[in-house]
């Protein structure tokens, strides 16, 4: 699977995570499927909406969406004629892999961002899906744009 | 009672790929019941092993979310949606620094 991301998309979710840092930001990534490269499936992202962080309470090492907040990315994603593809967010000081509690509250099909910053400086971005059966992730193979 | 259930979309490839549902139920239980019997594999993502809705999972009957009505006891009635709506949420692995984070 590949995700595309454009340099704009990328940067926007480097200083967001960095503007973010010591805490977990999170946002959502809006895009479409395309194959106009002949090689397979391909999901591009063109546009964030970098969102509020709703786990006040443990900033540091959680993020939490709001059912509102997803239904505000889907109107802003359809309002550009895009899809909402997936979610992004930061793990601070951390690597960028996928943690349990990530597995444990992943949706399918979405692609899901994970980006390492470390003592403020964004680092190593990833991107993952959730296997259908829900036992761990599928890595992306990512591609900037 | 008829009712449309709407399908969030990380979770339509597993319904046909449809993005609604029209069936019968007199409860938001039933829906999610006759729901999954159509669709078997939606079970793994709506539902913990134990039985319940899995705490992202939020289902509203029109504009109310069921969690303030009578959760999946709440009744439908005739040309009603039930929405499925994601919540999203993760972080990292809880450190062993001196901050105190949270395991949940």
């Amino acid at each position: 699977m590949r995700l595309r991301l454009t340099s704009g998309v990328c940067d926007e979710i480097r200083e967001h995570g960095a503007r973010g840092y010591p805490h977990e930001v999170c946002g959502a990534l809006l895009g479409r499927e395309v194959d106009s490269d002949g090689q397979g499936a391909c999901r591009e992202v063109v546009a964030v909406l970098p969102l509020e962080n709703r786990r006040e309470d443990s900033p540091r090492n959680r993020f939490s969406v709001t059912p509102e907040d997803v239904l505000r990315a889907e109107r802003a994603a359809s309002e550009r004629s895009l899809e909402l593809v997936g979610w992004y967010h930061t793990h601070p000081d951390h690597p960028a892999r996928p943690s349990e509690f990530d597995r444990e509250h992943a949706w399918p099909w979405y692609s899901y961002v994970i980006l390492g910053v470390d003592a403020s400086r964004p680092g190593e971005m990833t991107s993952w899906r959730l296997a259908d059966d829900r036992s761990g992730y599928a890595a992306e193979s990512i591609e900037v744009a | 009672m008829a009712v449309r259930v709407i399908i969030p979309t990380p979770l339509r490839p597993y319904a046909g790929k449809r993005d609604h549902v029209e069936l019968s139920a007199k409860t938001v239980g039933e829906a999610l019941s006759t729901l999954i019997a159509q669709h078997g594999e939606l079970r793994r993502h709506l539902y913990q092993d134990d039985g319940r809705l899995r705490s992202f999972v939020n289902v509203y009957v029109n504009d109310d979310d069921i969690r303030y009505l009578q959760k999946e006891e709440t009744p439908v009635k005739d040309g009603d949606t039930v929405s499925i709506v994601p919540s999203i949420a993760g972080g990292r692995d809880a450190g062993s620094g001196a901050t105190k984070e949270a395991a949940e």
